[in-house]
């Protein structure tokens, strides 16, 4: 069977295993947001918090994918097969590139701004919330772009430990040796991370001040 | 003076109310040593007193009231100084607006090399005090030493008679305007939200802030219409300055810190900064303490000029005085002047 029939012929369970892959990246996401953004503005202030921060998110971003969901299976409430222990580990991928930019974009501001912003007698806290922090949203976004795109990789693997979406068709298609269904998982995952690029990209450029 | 040979002489000074107590102190600090202030009990007290001073504080009296500090100076037929009155410039501390007392600044406190090193100096109200020195001499750090960006290590800074120490450091910030290289603009903010960055973190109500901000702009020489919804990377740097000038107007702080405003600038808009500067400056009455590494810039703009080496104070004088100081780093800048002098055609 042609891929394309194969294609036309499973479009429903296709289409149902992207919008699966897609909530596992958004979920993923919008915790890996939420726990790194706020991160990132803490250990602008925080040496001692910067260095165990960064330090921790650089060693989930170092292991491998399939072994990080491997250590999560055994971990009690958190692991387990499943599509939790799935986004726990999309999470800790997504952190590092989202903290790192978090802290360049904040710390990376033109020295004259903060010295005029202190000068002026803003606190350390309007100082992040109304200079740092609009001025670095681009920088920032960038961060969760590459982080997107990664987590929408990885994703696919977390069909390995039992979580759905597009990796799914894809261990099965290597398992009994058909391209025309490693293609079905393969492709629209693909297309999935491309088009998240380019969205968030465009987003970027319009949020960009200088 | 010749029939007195003595160590002291005997003179009388009028006391002026309003300048309160510690006159003793002004006439110290301008090379006068009182030796016997009879006043030195009743400190609300006015009229003539008398004064003993010694002979060399009598030269430097007279001196004094030659270059015009001391007015309605009033001398006996035999050369005693029967009565004085102080002008603005040899004031009391009261009318100080900035004070350094034996200030040293040490990063971290770490004695050892200190980027500036036992500084007293003090600026009255209304006046331009210009910092000179080349790169690193501590000009910078002496500025931001007044509005508690940095703590001295030893030694107080004053501020309208205060240590800045006691200040909450928010808030005596926003009483004094800074100036930067640049500018330092917020480049995601409007040149009015700009302009109005104090206002709106004292919370004025928006009326009365537009109305600021377009008065601002006018004295600044731009046209609110024109100016005020573009942001600052639409502006030309002389125009940007401008812009960071009323920035630190704003609030109407009294006393005005500028380091390097026109240093970013070419030769052209810069000259034409500095005179448009200098008539708002005398304007606004403002107290001024202005950094620059330019020696041209300091005698045009400054009222004195202090010139710092490596850390210290190596000379504090008027533009006039300044240029017939000896000392080697007065030399050096004055011989910068001569060498530019000479390129010029």
């Amino acid at each position: 069977m042609s891929p394309w029939n194969f294609f036309i012929e499973h479009r429903s369970e296709i289409l149902s295993a992207t919008f699966d892959h897609l909530t596992l990246v958004l979920i993923a996401m919008a915790f890996a947001i939420a726990i790194a953004v706020p991160l990132g503005m803490l250990i602008v202030q925080h040496r001692h918090l910067r260095t165990i921060a960064l330090g921790a998110a650089s060693i989930f971003q170092t292991i491998p994918s399939l072994a990080l969901f491997g250590f999560l299976i055994p971990i009690p409430f958190i692991g387990g097969i499943g599509r939790r222990t799935a986004i726990v580990a999309l999470v800790l991928y997504a952190l590092l590139p989202i903290l790192r930019n978090t802290y360049v974009g904040l710390t990376g501001i033109d020295p004259a701004i903060l010295e005029a912003a202190e000068a002026m007698g803003m606190t350390n806290t309007q100082t992040l919330l109304r200079v740092r922090l609009p001025l670095a949203l681009n920088v920032i976004l960038a961060g969760i772009r590459t982080a997107t795109v990664i987590t929408i990789g990885v994703a696919t693997i977390a069909a390995a430990i039992g979580a759905g979406g597009l990796g799914t068709f894809i261990f099965r298609g290597v398992a009994m040796v058909n391209d025309s269904v490693i293609l079905a998982g393969a492709i629209p995952a693909a297309l999935l991370a491309i088009l998240a690029d380019l969205f968030l990209a465009q987003l970027e450029r319009r949020l960009k001040i200088i | 003076m010749s029939f007195w040979n003595g160590p002291v002489v005997n003179g009388f000074f009028s006391h002026n109310p309003k300048q309160g107590i510690g006159l003793c102190a002004s006439f110290y600090k301008a090379g006068v040593k009182v030796v016997s202030d009879t006043d030195s009990g009743g400190g609300g007290s006015h009229g003539v007193f008398p004064l003993v001073l010694d002979a060399a504080s009598s030269r430097r009296m007279r001196q004094i009231s030659a270059h015009g500090r001391l007015s309605k100076v009033r001398w006996s037929p035999c050369g005693m100084m029967l009565s004085i009155e102080m002008n603005a410039k040899l004031a009391a501390p009261s009318d100080l607006a900035i004070e350094f007392r034996g200030v040293s600044y040490c990063i971290n406190d770490i004695p050892g090399r200190p980027i500036v090193s036992d500084v007293s100096l003090s600026v009255s109200r209304g006046e331009t005090l210009v910092l000179l020195g080349r790169s690193g001499s501590g000009k910078t750090t002496l500025l931001r030493l007044i509005n508690r960006m940095l703590t001295p290590s030893q030694g107080q800074v004053l501020v309208e008679g205060r240590p800045t120490t006691e200040y909450d450091p928010i808030r005596l910030r926003r009483g004094i305007g800074y100036v930067i290289q640049d500018a330092g603009l917020f480049p995601h903010f409007t040149i009015a939200q700009n302009i109005a960055l104090v206002p709106t973190l004292e919370k004025w109500d928006s009326a009365r802030i537009a109305a600021r901000v377009d008065e601002l702009l006018r004295v600044v020489g731009l046209d609110p219409a024109e100016f005020s919804a573009r942001r600052p990377r639409e502006l030309s740097g002389g125009q940007r300055q401008r812009v960071g000038v009323a920035r630190a107007l704003a609030a109407d702080p009294p006393i005005l810190l500028m380091d390097e405003p026109f240093g970013a600038l070419d030769p052209v808009t810069r000259a034409e900064l500095q005179l448009e500067f200098m008539a708002l400056a005398r304007r606004l009455n403002k107290t001024i303490v202005f950094v620059t590494h330019d020696i041209r810039e300091a005698l045009l703009l400054g009222q004195r000029i202090a010139l710092l080496h490596a850390g210290r104070l190596v000379a504090l004088a008027s533009p006039q005085e300044f240029l017939r100081l000896d000392h080697p780093e007065v030399h050096a800048f004055t011989a910068s002047l001569t060498v530019s002098d000479g390129v010029t055609p």
